[in-house]
């Protein structure tokens, strides 16, 4: 059989998105009808820099979620005679099945990896930065309304981690002596308590008033929260649904740790600018608790800037994630994730490309999809 | 203003201390210590013999008494065998009791003995630092002229097409990283499927004699990724100092643009861009350690990554200290310097 053209290789790639085009088609008239009732994300169709990264962002995740329908072949899968098969090449004794973007080392398929790889970067990058966040905002929000001991003794804190090269931070964390004393899994005990602190004192100073109410949802929230938390955590869960690869806890716990003290300074201001406002003193006067007017009246006006900043965000932790692959830090060597191929692919880099350019490729293009969307909701949101 | 630099000195060094000690703590920890033991006594040693070998060596005194030496605040560990032989961190071989100083740590400039590469690992730091240098020294002269012309002629006209292509271009430049940047130039100019092959993708060579040939993509690939970000801090302060009114009357007095721009807004315009730039050296401590890897360009970031993966302690700590040291001098400088250039902020 012959090789594929250029041509038809992308033609036959644009073929085997099919999925994705249809749910981006389906997404986007459902959110151009819905746009008059969806606030801030209903506005961005007056950006088009933002709708352009909103596209690409889509892209990438329906990718994710279709990943099993757009595969040609196993990204695990070896096939003899396929090592280092330039792309377009068809497969020994299959007819009409072709590597489409070549195949690597180990003579796996580029592209069944690169769409494989999608799952694992989409899963892990907002999640982090989610943890990330909910860290910082409860840190934050705090020093940045009561000053005072707290305040001093968090900033220095988060001053310090900040002062520590990522990178160095990566090489201790992920090191197996570490792994050994249990530190990773300290902090991540410590670390995962903050989303479930988050949304118990959210409804608890909500309802504070309707108390039959606030009982039956805090109780759910820290059962399922503690639930989730055994699984997490301690990889302890008593039903087994939960459960967190070691490596993976690792690497999650590294990115949490690095990311939640810029977002921590990033909130902390925003709280000392906002609780100046008529607004925290009406509610002062009201008598409101602290944490009702921490988390109902400054959080959610400081919403704009965080929510930019939450974009932002994933597209960072999207390339310290691929930093960790390419230094062969991540989840594990043989994961299809985006930084591990780059670095499998860099060591043929001058005699092979093919390995390591399309993982690059779609790694810039989400960041830059996050990047614009980010841009685009900043425009909007200053338009208020 | 004197007491303000005092103070931030004063938190400096204190971050400095806390920092390294963490480190020392997370370098030192048992794991590493038996892999150490073995690699210098034997790979067979039991459980047990590992132990006295930490022991007769001194590892298994208490962690804050083991940095005070490393420090060099304390008196060093030393033990003289039967047989004549002096164990201890300030032993080397071949030096009798008697020359063998008592304290040895980083302020007698003493760091230590490097396991890998078998020499002091002062020596072996300020080697490859200087060869980071030279890599940061073309970065800067690249990257942060360029960035601030990009950054200052989006400004200057808001709105306009070449804003909104130069933002385009910084956007991107932005969401590329070193490792990827790295790569598609590689893979573009110097690889077999390309055929460019305009300059090589190794800069091994570099570290005896830079050339245009050998130095431009390690460069060219750390200078894209910080680039978009000054440009676009440049962008943003440039275009809102355009907007201020001291502009306004500039122009209704009649002066040129051209004139406006160089004299008027410019030098209002870069005082935010000059704390970034100088925020930028952790992230390119970061940069220079993937650059390096990739290109196989032997400095301290690839000094770094060796000790790290071959868990060479001294290197390690050696190297994490000036890395902190550099960045936090840089946050030092630019906060010192943000209160000089902008007048608007007055300290005490």
């Amino acid at each position: 059989m012959e090789r594929l053209s250029y041509f038809e290789i992308f033609s036959q790639i644009i073929g085997h998105f099919w999925p994705v085009w249809i749910a981006l088609v389906v997404f986007f008239i459902v959110s151009y009808l819905t746009r008059n009732h969806t606030g801030l994300y209903g506005k961005l169709f007056a950006s088009p820099i933002g709708l352009i990264g909103l596209g690409i962002v889509m892209f990438w995740v329906f990718t994710a979620i279709f990943a099993d329908l757009i595969i040609t072949f196993d990204p695990y899968g070896q096939i003899s005679g396929m090592k280092n098969k330039v792309p377009g090449t068809p497969v020994r004794g299959l007819e009409g099945e072709y590597y489409l973007l070549g195949g690597d080392r180990l003579a796996r398929d580029v592209f069944s990896r690169v769409v494989m790889g999608s799952r694992s970067v989409l899963t892990i990058a907002p999640a982090a930065t989610m943890f990330a966040f909910m860290v910082g905002i409860m840190l934050g929000l705090v020093a940045g309304y009561l000053p005072g001991k707290f305040d001093t003794m968090v900033s220095f804190l988060a001053n310090l981690v900040l002062a520590f090269p990522v990178i160095l931070l990566f090489y201790l964390m992920v090191s197996p002596a570490i792994q050994e004393t249990g530190l990773p899994t300290i902090l991540a005990a410590v670390m995962f308590l903050f989303p479930i602190a988050f949304f118990a004192v959210l409804v608890n100073s909500r309802l504070y008033t309707q108390p039959m109410k606030r009982n039956i949802i805090v109780g759910l929230i820290l059962l399922v929260g503690f639930w989730i938390y055994l699984g997490l955590a301690f990889d302890s869960d008593p039903f087994g649904i939960f459960s967190m690869d070691p490596n993976l806890l690792n690497v999650f716990v590294s990115v949490v740790f690095a990311n939640s003290p810029t977002i921590f300074r990033i909130v902390r201001s925003l709280a000392l600018e906002i609780k100046t406002r008529d607004y925290v003193a009406a509610a002062q006067t009201r008598g409101e608790g602290t944490w009702y007017i921490l988390l109902w009246e400054i959080l959610p006006n400081a919403r704009g800037p965080l929510i930019v900043d939450f974009c932002l965000r994933i597209g960072y932790t999207t390339i310290l994630l691929g930093t960790l692959g390419f230094f062969g830090l991540g989840v594990s060597p043989e994961s299809p994730d985006w930084g591990s191929t780059i670095n499998e692919g860099r060591k043929i880099l001058t005699l092979y490309p093919h390995g390591a350019v399309p993982p690059a490729l779609s790694l810039m293009s989400l960041v830059l999809g996050l990047n614009l969307l980010a841009d685009g909701l900043r425009e909007q949101s200053l338009k208020d | 203003m004197f007491r303000f630099i005092l103070r931030r000195l004063g938190i400096t060094v204190i971050s400095v201390l806390c920092l390294t000690f963490v480190v020392f703590i997370l370098t030192n920890l048992d794991g590493n210590l038996v892999k150490l033991a073995k690699f210098l006594g034997s790979q067979r040693m039991s459980a047990e013999q590992v132990d006295t070998w930490l022991d007769l060596n001194g590892f298994n005194q208490p962690d804050v008494i083991r940095y005070g030496e490393w420090l060099g605040v304390l008196p060093s560990y030393q033990l003289v065998q039967d047989d004549g032989k002096i164990l201890g961190r300030c032993t080397r071989p071949g030096v009798s009791l008697e020359d063998t100083p008592r304290y040895c740590g980083i302020f007698q400039g003493n760091w230590g003995w490097s396991v890998i590469f078998r020499e002091e690992v002062d020596s072996i730091i300020f080697k490859r630092l200087a060869l980071t240098g030279w890599l940061m020294l073309y970065v800067m002269l690249i990257m942060v002229p360029i960035a601030l012309v990009i950054g200052i002629l989006a400004g200057m006209r808001e709105g306009t097409r070449t804003d909104r292509t130069l933002s385009t271009f910084s956007i991107i430049t932005t969401a590329t990283p070193e490792y990827v940047s790295g790569v598609l130039l590689v893979a573009l100019f110097s690889s077999n499927a390309v055929g460019l092959k305009w300059f090589k993708g190794s800069a091994a060579s570099a570290m005896e004699n830079i050339t245009f040939e050998n130095f431009t993509l390690p460069v060219a690939t750390m200078a894209l990724y910080g680039m978009g970000y000054i440009a676009r801090m440049t962008r943003a302060s440039m275009a809102e100092v355009m907007t201020s009114q001291y502009i306004r009357t500039a122009r209704l007095k009649g002066v040129s643009f051209t004139a406006i721009v160089l004299k008027h807004a410019l030098r209002n315009a870069l005082i935010a861009p000059f704390t970034v730039i100088m925020l930028q050296f952790p992230w390119l401590l970061t940069g220079v350690v993937i650059v390096e890897t990739l290109f196989n360009y032997k400095g301290f970031g690839w000094t770094l990554v060796q000790a790290a993966s071959n868990n060479d302690i001294n290197l390690l700590l050696g190297c994490s200290i000036i890395a902190v040291i550099v960045v936090l001098i840089t946050q030092l400088i630019s906060d010192i310097g943000y209160v000089f250039l902008n007048p608007r902020i007055r300290v005490s």
